[in-house]
């Protein structure tokens, strides 16, 4: 073996190393949790890496309880309802800012990047106040609400961006033939957009289906529960049981449909990230 | 089809007037082009027209309808964009339909009217293909469809052709022609190509700066320019431009020194110019002859350029540094470094006095 080879040899050999080690560091996590939701509670402090058997008593258990199961509605309901606002507030807005002009555009457009940059603890009492007010406490449409709040500035910004890209004459094209400005939106960029839209829909999506401050702050009983909440809340037999498996349980299942979501849309979440970087 | 009637129009973004007075007569089934240097308002003057501007003031009729406030689906006008503009997802098909589909059309009449544009552009085979499929030639021909399916009583045309390569352009330039004549529709075209223009057009307007320059037919804008820049805009290769100055002057014409050539005698009357009077003349390449140089006017040829049917010949003034042209038929007998007089066809010389204004012909001398 000469020199040269060894070097491209070790070379290989160290990148993937690296990218086993960068797998493990994100996967692992994930893959114990999957692990342990698999064991019966006895094993359940024995260090294994692989299974011996399956076993789905964790699963029976959370699903059996009819709390987890109005939880995972009410994530569904949550968060289906944010996406389908945000978009459709989100698409209107960005077609009056990115194709309208108006005195005051890039002030109304840097206001609405302020507004996204308070972290939630700094508004939580104050939106409290607002959910109560509004009489929607323990209802899931205090948190649609609230959730739209922190998405909309994000989905306006990345579809205003977009709107812009499109070609003015596309839009004139559109008047000429006598449509109005929504039938401009729905007929004629809507279609162009949907990179865009699932770029920002699922990320809309994902931040509803994960968000706990808000869940655990705006909600009291077990019926109006979101998922993160309601694992957060599963307990054991007694005080002085934390019950793991059944909360990986229930972390599993909740996780499964955002990863099969980012898998559909992966293709169209990096082209609608990139969109416009070059010219295609 | 329809006529269109411009009356005093004006247009102003922020401060700037982009549209001065314009007055324009366009009779139906004519075939209009609107042509000038970029910024010269042209685009903008027909966006007025299609409504995709607003009128500042001023009148805009379509037949005998003002439509100065009625949006552009109401206009009944037609446009075609310089980018197509086509909609990417949808087919050659929806894209011609997209317009009558709006205005609630009957689905038979669109079918009907799709099918007999789409002929008539020879599109059928292509009806079901998106535009990402189509060349730039069949792109065009679609956004022609388009712009027809609703049989608007005006076509307009947004630079049509410079999105095309040069061959394509000549080609597409030509169906265009065709199709006009077989159509007769109304046709309003905006270019910065004079030969577009010329070979197309019934009647072109020349536009400079927000204001009309000079309206008529192509003969008449080649023959007998009005103003010193339609003189230089229409024709290739540019006419020539000679520093001059008024001798003598009587009823039946001018007598006038031009800078290199000398003193000639010319048919157009002298006006309000007295002897001493600056002016420009003007004459085409093609109306020059040159002989071999005697005494002080000479230039000298800087450059010959053989075209095959045709020779262009450089020559270089004596004092001044704007080349002039000389346009004559293949073969040339002269060569690069010879020094020529040159001589004009007096029947063919134009003047312009100092604001750029031809000088009328003696009627006496009036070329029909």
């Amino acid at each position: 073996m000469t020199a040269r080879e060894f070097k491209k040899l070790t070379l290989r050999l160290g990148f993937w190393l690296l990218i086993v080690l960068v797998l493990i560091y994100a996967i692992f996590p994930f893959y114990y949790a999957v692990i342990t939701s698999l064991k019966p509670s006895s094993e359940l402090f024995t260090v294994n890496f692989w299974l011996d058997s399956l076993d789905f008593s964790n699963y029976v258990a959370i699903f059996s309880q009819g709390s987890f199961v109005r939880a995972i509605f009410n994530s569904i309901l949550v968060s289906f309802s944010v996406v389908a606002i945000a978009l459709l507030l989100g698409i209107t807005a960005s077609y009056a800012l990115g194709r309208v002009r108006f005195r005051g555009r890039t002030t109304v457009m840097l206001v609405i990047l302020g507004v996204s940059m308070f972290p939630q603890v700094a508004v939580l009492s104050g939106l409290f106040e607002v959910i109560r007010g509004l009489g929607l406490y323990n209802n899931p449409a205090g948190l649609i609400l609230s959730y739209t709040i922190f998405t909309l500035p994000f989905t306006v910004w990345v579809l205003t961006t977009f709107m812009k890209q499109l070609p003015q004459e596309l839009e004139e094209a559109a008047i000429m033939d006598g449509a109005t400005p929504w039938v401009t939106i729905t007929r004629v960029f809507l279609p162009l957009m949907w990179p865009a839209m699932a770029t920002t829909g699922l990320l809309a999506f994902i931040a509803a289906w994960n968000e706990f401050l808000f869940a655990l702050t705006f909600t009291l009983s077990d019926s109006q529960r979101t998922v993160p909440v309601a694992i957060a809340l599963i307990s054991g037999g007694s005080q002085h049981e934390l019950p793991w498996g059944p909360i990986m349980a229930a972390s599993v299942t909740v996780t499964v449909p955002l990863v099969v979501l980012v898998m559909i849309f992966q293709k169209r979440i990096v082209s609608g990230l990139t969109a416009g970087a070059v010219k295609g | 089809m329809a006529s269109v009637k411009l009356d005093k129009l004006n247009k102003v973004f922020g401060h700037d007037r982009i549209i001065t007075d314009v007055d324009l007569d366009i009779g139906s089934g004519e075939f209009v082009v609107f042509v000038g240097p970029s910024g010269c308002g042209k685009s903008t003057l027909l966006r007025l027209i299609a409504g995709l501007e607003s009128i500042t003031d001023g009148e805009l009729r379509i037949g005998e309808q003002v439509v100065n406030d009625l949006p552009p689906r109401e206009r009944g006008v037609g446009m075609v964009f310089q980018s197509y503009a086509l909609y990417p997802h949808m087919t050659v098909y929806e894209n011609m339909a997209f317009g009558l589909k709006l205005a609630k059309t009957a689905n038979e009449t669109i079918e009907e009217r799709v099918m007999a544009t789409a002929r008539i552009l020879q599109l059928e085979e292509l009806l079901h293909r998106k535009p990402k499929e189509l060349s730039g030639g069949q792109r065009q021909r679609v956004a022609m469809g388009r712009a027809m399916a609703r049989e608007p009583r005006i076509l307009l045309f947004d630079e049509p052709l410079s999105n095309l390569d040069a061959s394509l352009r000549v080609q597409m330039r030509n169906e265009i022609a065709r199709l006009h004549q077989r159509l007769g529709s109304t046709v309003i075209y905006v270019t910065h190509d004079q030969v577009e223009a010329m070979t197309l057009a019934d009647k072109i307007v020349v536009l400079n700066a927000g204001q009309v320059e000079q309206v008529g037919t192509p003969q008449e804008l080649y023959q007998r320019p009005l103003t010193r820049f339609v003189a230089g805009f229409i024709g290739s290769p540019t006419m020539n431009f000679l520093p001059a100055e008024m001798v003598a002057g009587t009823a039946e014409g001018c007598h006038v020194r031009a800078s290199g050539i000398g003193e000639l005698a010319l048919p157009q009357e002298p006006g309000r110019h007295d002897t001493g009077d600056a002016l420009t003349l003007g004459v085409r390449p093609e109306h020059l002859s040159l002989a071999p140089a005697s005494g002080d006017n000479s230039f000298e040829i800087v450059n010959v350029e053989y075209l095959g049917n045709e020779v262009y010949v450089y020559l270089e003034p004596k004092d001044g540094d704007t080349l002039l042209i000389h346009r004559s038929e293949a073969p040339s007998r002269w060569q690069t470094g010879e020094r020529v007089a040159l001589v004009p066809d007096p029947e063919h010389v134009h003047l312009f006095d100092g604001r750029g204004r031809a000088l009328a012909v003696a009627s006496a001398h009036a070329v029909a």
